[in-house]
């Protein structure tokens, strides 16, 4: 650890010129401050509207109220107040598809990194297995999961898990193919560091761009496949506000209220297109030659 | 290039394989019943002990898996839990309609986007360029349920031009399409402009446009046709969206297709339907996928030598 130092300084330095060609990239900036907001709204979401009261409390006699100054996007067929639910709905969609992105992560960069390190009949039977995997469109993958394990919050998890592991698999596999055989590797192998310890420290380090770029996008399309699965009833349960299920309790007021199917659309698309703005921006910064 | 077609499908037999047991486990190892959910809470053991009988559902598992894989290499994939009729009656009868959806689909994407990625590379920066490329953020952004949802409101409910549920005549496809399509007409778009802006770049165009070819020439002869290798690529990773989204949006369009099929066996627990079913759409994903694989031989001449290996 004596050369600690130098190597913090470099990497530093490497994640310094990236945020800089960050930093000045307007959509890119735009993405992630719409991402603040909404973490932020996620965070505050009990001081802006009461859960219990205004999110899934029911009340009558205020059903079906068009938008107005009361109730900002209108209410549902229980009363209850769409800012509310959509507010809270970002609390939902946004830890659900943060932890399923981690599991396919942390699953994927363990599976790529001893394929991709060990290469020969380990790499063949490992990526033929995520071959099988990715076959199956993901959106299909999830709904089959899903609706074998049973509704739930955990078995959505499991299945946005196992539908994105082949795709970080790929990605750490050829990420790590390219940096296996340079110098520092030998140079660790020379040493005689073991091999978990060069895949924890050494490889996985200088993959984590392209990792990052990969999550921020896939959690893009995580929230479209979690609102998906909740709009067809196989995703998180009513009376949960999570923004598909809004859409799935909604389409049937779809000619009177059409407001119930309209703010929590705009509220996934939101989120969709702040996530897309900052993933390729982040790809743009990462990789100089793919800027124009 | 035989060959390579007859490695390919000897290595899509093994994916159909793996899927199959990868499902078939799922739906042994998940509680529920099927006997239990045909006959009905009211069930005597007795009852639900014979019908178990009859559908084989007493043998052990890997007996079972071995007996439907034998079966369905004949081409018959058992009957279905719930109508007792022959799974792939139910599927010859749906798969039409789901392919139809996501081909004309595909279509349209390919049609509009292709060009329109064409246009904003040779202009980038211009105003065209900045409305297609915020359209198609949009678009790969809005989950096509949502959009489907609008477009019902607005084209069948208020203006009433197309039917907003069931499929009756080439009308009822419109909307499902069109809502289909979004998604993969907005990466073609980023796409076509990203590739083409990087070949536009390139000394042979420059060399091209200094011998005095014409600029249609170098667009669509020079620039487009080596563009289009990872658009082709895209097409094909797409066309498995396609086949997944349809899914979605039969459900919101209300169309008896493999999608509302498969979503119905599963909640009933129907595993011969379920295995049929995703086995179909996996194989028809695959070979979509070999067409794409040998397409890029007749793109690119280069690869074709490769293929002969």
């Amino acid at each position: 650890m004596m050369n600690g130092n130098a190597i913090q300084y470099k990497r530093r330095s490497q994640i310094g010129s990236v945020l800089y060609r960050l930093k000045k990239n307007k959509l890119a900036m735009f993405g992630l401050f719409l991402l603040i907001v909404m973490v932020l709204i996620a965070i505050c979401a009990d001081f802006i509207a009461d859960y219990d009261e205004m999110a899934i409390g029911q009340n009558i006699q205020e059903r079906l109220q068009r938008p107005s100054s009361e109730h900002w996007f209108g209410t549902d067929h229980f009363g209850r107040d769409i800012f509310a639910r959509i507010v809270h709905g970002s609390r939902i969609s946004l830890s659900l598809s943060i932890i399923a992105m981690l599991f396919a992560v942390a699953a994927g960069a363990i599976i790529g990194a001893i394929a991709g390190y060990y290469g020969g009949r380990t790499d063949d039977i490992l990526m033929r297995f995520m071959d099988i995997l990715l076959s199956i469109p993901p959106m299909l993958m999830s709904i089959s999961i899903v609706a074998a394990l049973g509704q739930s919050m955990v078995n959505l998890l499991i299945a946005l898990g196992i539908a994105y592991v082949p795709v970080f698999a790929r990605v750490i596999r050829s990420t790590i193919l390219s940096i296996k055989g340079q110098e520092f590797i030998e140079a660790a192998k020379a040493c005689g560091t073991s091999d978990a310890r060069i895949i924890f420290k050494h490889i996985i380090p200088n993959a984590i761009g392209p990792i990052i770029v990969q999550a921020t996008l896939a959690m893009g399309s995580v929230i479209l496949i979690i609102s998906s699965l909740s709009f067809m009833g196989l995703g998180v349960k009513p009376p949960a506000p999570e923004w598909g299920t809004m859409l799935y309790e909604g389409r049937d007021f779809l000619r009177q209220a059409p407001y119930l199917t309209l703010f929590p659309g705009a509220a996934i698309t939101i989120a969709v297109v702040s996530l897309n703005l900052l993933g390729d921006g982040l790809r743009d910064a990462l990789d100089p030659r793919l800027k124009d | 290039m035989g060959k390579y077609i007859l490695r390919r499908l000897l290595m899509m037999f093994w994916v159909v394989l793996g899927i199959s047991f990868i499902i078939f486990t799922i739906m042994n190892l998940t509680p529920g019943n099927p006997a239990q959910l045909i006959l009905g809470q009211s069930a005597t053991p007795e009852q639900i002990a014979k019908l178990e009988h009859e559908l084989g559902l007493d043998s052990p598992f890997f007996v079972r898996y071995f007996n439907f894989i034998k079966d369905a290499l004949k081409g018959d994939f058992g009957k279905s839990y719930q109508t007792r009729l022959p799974v792939v009656k139910e599927i010859i009868v749906r798969f039409p309609t789901t392919f139809k959806l996501s081909s004309i689909s595909m279509l349209i994407a390919m049609t509009i986007g292709i060009p329109i990625g064409v246009i904003s590379a040779i202009r980038q920066y211009s105003f065209v360029d900045a409305a297609s490329m915020i359209a198609a953020l949009l678009f790969a952004s809005i989950p096509s349920f949502v959009l489907g949802l609008i477009l019902m409101l607005v084209f069948s409910l208020n203006l009433k031009w197309f039917p907003a549920t069931g499929i009756s005549s080439w009308k009822s496809y419109v909307l499902p399409a069109i809502t289909l399509s979004t998604f993969t007409m907005a990466t073609l778009v980023r796409m076509t402009r990203s590739t083409m802006l990087e070949v536009l770049r390139q000394d042979f165009i420059r060399t091209s446009r200094a011998k005095g070819a014409t600029e249609k020439s170098v667009i669509l002869r020079h620039s487009l046709r080596n563009a289009l290798l990872p658009i082709v690529t895209v097409i094909g990773v797409d066309f498995g969206y396609l086949l997944g989204g349809t899914v979605v949006i039969e459900s919101v369009f209300a169309i008896s297709g493999m999608g509302t099929l498969l979503i119905n066996a599963i909640r009933m627990k129907d595993t011969p339907t379920v295995m049929a079913t995703v086995i179909f759409v996996t194989l028809a994903y695959s070979f979509v996928n070999l067409l794409v694989d040998i397409a890029y031989a007749f793109i690119d001449p280069r690869i074709k030598s490769q293929y002969k290996g």
